[in-house]
């Protein structure tokens, strides 16, 4: 049951994609409905995908790669819907779901057993959730940051096409990619915490001092410095877009680094 | 009767015959008075504005109306004869008039294609003709279509939404900047006139704090109280960019007024919030340099004007679904036109009474029971006389009237007390081979529309 939600999700978020692609660069508004459509429908049988997973597994089961990959997917495309009813900024979608698809696949290609936690690891889903949430609001800015290069760029150059028309005011880009950093850096601060709390208990030690946990409190401290120029300095504009895509490029090497170790353990 | 539509536009006419032939609003009574008065013109509405001056007409006969609105053209100016307006008159019959009339509201016609002034300018000559009882049943269901199928055209197409002039275009580059313009303050340096209608839009659009500068300071006082707005000392204006979200400048200075150094400051003091800068002067007042500044936006004329460009393209593009919407709208008001024929309507009043008659029948007769044939003819008999009886004085006077003036008055009044609907309405005599496609497959014939003059098909105009 679950395997079959997940393949239809793929499927509905790959025709997702396609039409908010092609939405993306004709004219006509009128492929807008039928993007949003598909990925409503797509988000739900995501919904189910999840659900049934863990009922059949009889726990949270949010510890493996593949499960914190699919819920990233998941949680990205539910911060699009909700925004996307807000303040009907279609466009956004043609830059989100491709993000979700690609995590969607990458989930897909991870091993996708339930992994039998030891009892110590029971409440490692916690850690699992909130740096996942804390880093969809990366991803959100870093989607609205790409989106406000590209208008600015338009606007200097002066090349009014569709994709001008159909990218909404920077200044809305901007109040997004800064709520987006605002709601996400709460969410990974404790998403650490929790984290280091787990390994505590795993192994003994808050931090074991090793290159991804380093890496990983190297983007913390990043995005801490960006929030904090921003209300301070004035980084908003051309210059948060610019830090919060490398940003963003930081916690994709993170997660990379952690996956490829993870795994090359396992082999 | 026939409906017809002369006058002479933009296309095909120049200013000076054009204004020639304008009616001031004072005089649109008067001239509405006229025209109806002429022999065989049933009902008119006189549309004048700085682009056009049309006449549509009910007449009874197309060409003697032709040349009854040409004389009423020429009449209005006592300069022009009827032969110098006939190179620039284009004529209409029927399915044309009508499809013209709904492009004209449609503002297909315009100038600039999608502009909505034309709509209030053709609600006001009917206003005028209902006031002055110049139109009647046909003209006034015909404009109220027009206007409606214009109403969806604005709203079912984009032929309205872009803007198509300079200062327009500005409001619209803003609002690609600032998703709300409600709490965006705007500096106005100079007062160009092109300036001053920006920031008139833009206050329309929500703009609610205003600075002004000149290099008069009198002037900038005068402004400042017409916008609601502060005025600044010219020599401190510089300053007071940093609290400017746009800046609108136009002022008759042969050099640059605000440079890139000026933005800068300007910028950091923003703490980089972006700033809009449109620079509408000739020679520019604006460095140029300034759009190599980051989160400033400098826009100049050429800027916008290629903006306004674009934006017509646009509406061109808009204006071919526009014209497929006025093509459904035409059949369906050529149908009603049919409609409005003495022949079907008689023929449906029949029809009508005769279905009654037997439904009833039918109903007494099952409850009667068994009757014998002489019983049966008797009470046949008694529905039919009163039936005939009832019907004889309106089929009467519907065939009295049918070539009247009023004829459509009659049928219109007959198919309402009558309860017949268009739709139920046979077909007329099927002699003309000329039908009106329309949209959902019927075809609707308009033998009630004679096409009696080939000529009112062509454009611009009469052989």
């Amino acid at each position: 049951m679950p395997a079959t939600f997940f393949i239809a999700t793929i499927v509905l978020y790959f025709a997702g994609t396609g039409f908010f692609l092609a939405y993306l660069l004709r004219r006509s508004e009128a492929l807008s409905q039928v993007s949003l459509g598909v990925t409503a429908v797509g988000f739900l049988t995501h919904t189910l995908a999840l659900l049934t997973r863990m009922l059949e597994a009889g726990q949270v089961t949010l510890a493996s790669f593949h499960e914190a990959m699919s819920f990233f997917s998941w949680a990205l495309v539910l911060v699009f819907l909700f925004v996307e009813i807000r303040h009907r900024i279609h466009v956004l979608g043609s830059f989100i779901l491709p993000l979700a698809l690609i995590s969607l696949l990458s989930a897909a290609a991870l091993p996708k057993e339930v992994p039998t936690l030891e009892p110590v690891l029971k409440t490692v889903w916690v850690h699992v959730t909130l740096s996942m949430l804390g880093t969809v609001g990366f991803a959100v800015a870093f989607v609205a940051g790409i989106m406000y290069l590209i208008q600015d760029g338009l606007l200097k150059s002066k090349r009014f096409n569709v994709l001008y028309s159909k990218l909404p005011p920077l200044d809305f880009l901007d109040r997004l990619n800064q709520q987006s950093i605002v709601m996400g850096f709460p969410l990974l601060t404790m998403g650490i915490i929790t984290g280091a709390i787990s390994a505590e208990f795993a192994r003994g030690s808050y931090l074991s001092w090793n290159p991804e946990q380093l890496w990983a409190l190297a983007t913390w401290l990043f995005y801490f410095v960006v929030l904090m120029g921003r209300l301070t300095v004035g980084w908003r504009a051309k210059r948060a877009a610019y830090l919060t895509i490398i940003g963003f490029a930081g916690v994709v090497l993170t997660f990379i680094g952690v996956m490829l170790k993870a795994h090359g353990a396992v082999a | 009767m026939n409906i017809i539509a002369v006058g002479l536009s933009h296309k095909t006419a120049p200013v000076e015959v054009r204004e020639r032939l304008a009616v001031p609003e004072s005089r649109l009574g008067e001239a509405l008075h006229r025209l109806c008065g002429y022999q065989g013109i049933k009902e008119g509405v006189l549309l004048s504005t700085c682009n056009r001056v049309e006449v549509y007409a009910v007449v009874d006969d197309v060409d003697a109306g032709f040349a009854r609105v040409q004389e009423f053209l020429a009449d209005t100016h006592l300069s022009l004869s009827s032969e110098q307006l006939t190179p620039h008159l284009y004529w209409h019959t029927d399915g044309r008039a009508i499809s013209h009339l709904f492009r004209v509201a449609a503002s297909l016609d315009s100038m600039v294609v999608g502009e909505p002034q034309i709509l209030g300018q053709l609600k006001d000559a009917f206003e005028a003709s209902l006031t002055h009882k110049a139109s009647g049943l046909v003209l006034n269901k015909l404009l109220q279509k027009a206007i409606s199928a214009a109403k969806r055209v604005r709203t079912e197409t984009k032929i309205a939404e872009t803007a198509v002039s300079v200062s327009y275009a500005a409001v619209e580059l803003a609002k690609k900047i600032f998703s709300n313009l409600n709490e965006k303050t705007v500096l106005l340096v100079g007062a160009g006139e092109m300036a001053k209608l920006a920031a008139k839009h833009l206050i329309n659009n929500g703009v609610q704090r205003v600075m002004i500068t000149t290099r008069n300071p009198q002037g900038a006082i005068e402004l400042a109280q017409r916008f609601n707005g502060a005025s600044i000392p010219f020599d401190e204006f510089r300053r007071a960019m940093a609290e400017a979200d746009i800046v609108l400048c136009s002022t008759g200075a042969a050099h640059y007024l605000i440079r890139a150094v000026d933005v800068e400051e300007a910028v950091r003091r923003r703490m980089n919030r972006p700033i809009f800068l449109i620079d509408i002067s000739v020679p520019r007042n604006i460095e140029p340099a300034v759009k190599d500044i980051d989160n400033a936006f400098l826009f100049d004329i050429d800027d916008l004007e290629m903006r306004v460009e674009q934006n017509r393209e646009e509406r061109r593009r808009e204006a071919v679904k526009a014209e497929g919407m006025i093509e459904e709208e035409v059949a369906a008001s050529l149908h009603w036109l049919k409609s409005l024929d003495v022949t079907p309507t008689i023929v449906a009043l029949r029809k009508r009474a005769e279905d009654i008659k037997q439904a009833e029948l039918d109903k007494v007769m099952a409850r009667l029971g068994h009757l014998s044939a002489h019983e049966r003819s008797a009470v046949e008999g008694l529905a039919s006389a009163i039936v005939n009886k009832l019907l004889h004085g309106p089929l009467v006077t519907l065939k009295a009237e049918a070539d009247s003036a009023g004829s459509s008055m009659y049928v219109e009044a007959a198919k309402r007390f009558f309860g017949l609907d268009a739709t139920q309405l046979p077909p007329a005599i099927p002699a003309e081979p000329a039908r009106v496609r329309d949209e959902e497959g019927r075809a609707a014939p308009v033998t009630a529309l004679k096409q009696s003059d080939p000529s009112g098909q062509q454009e611009p105009k009469r052989a």
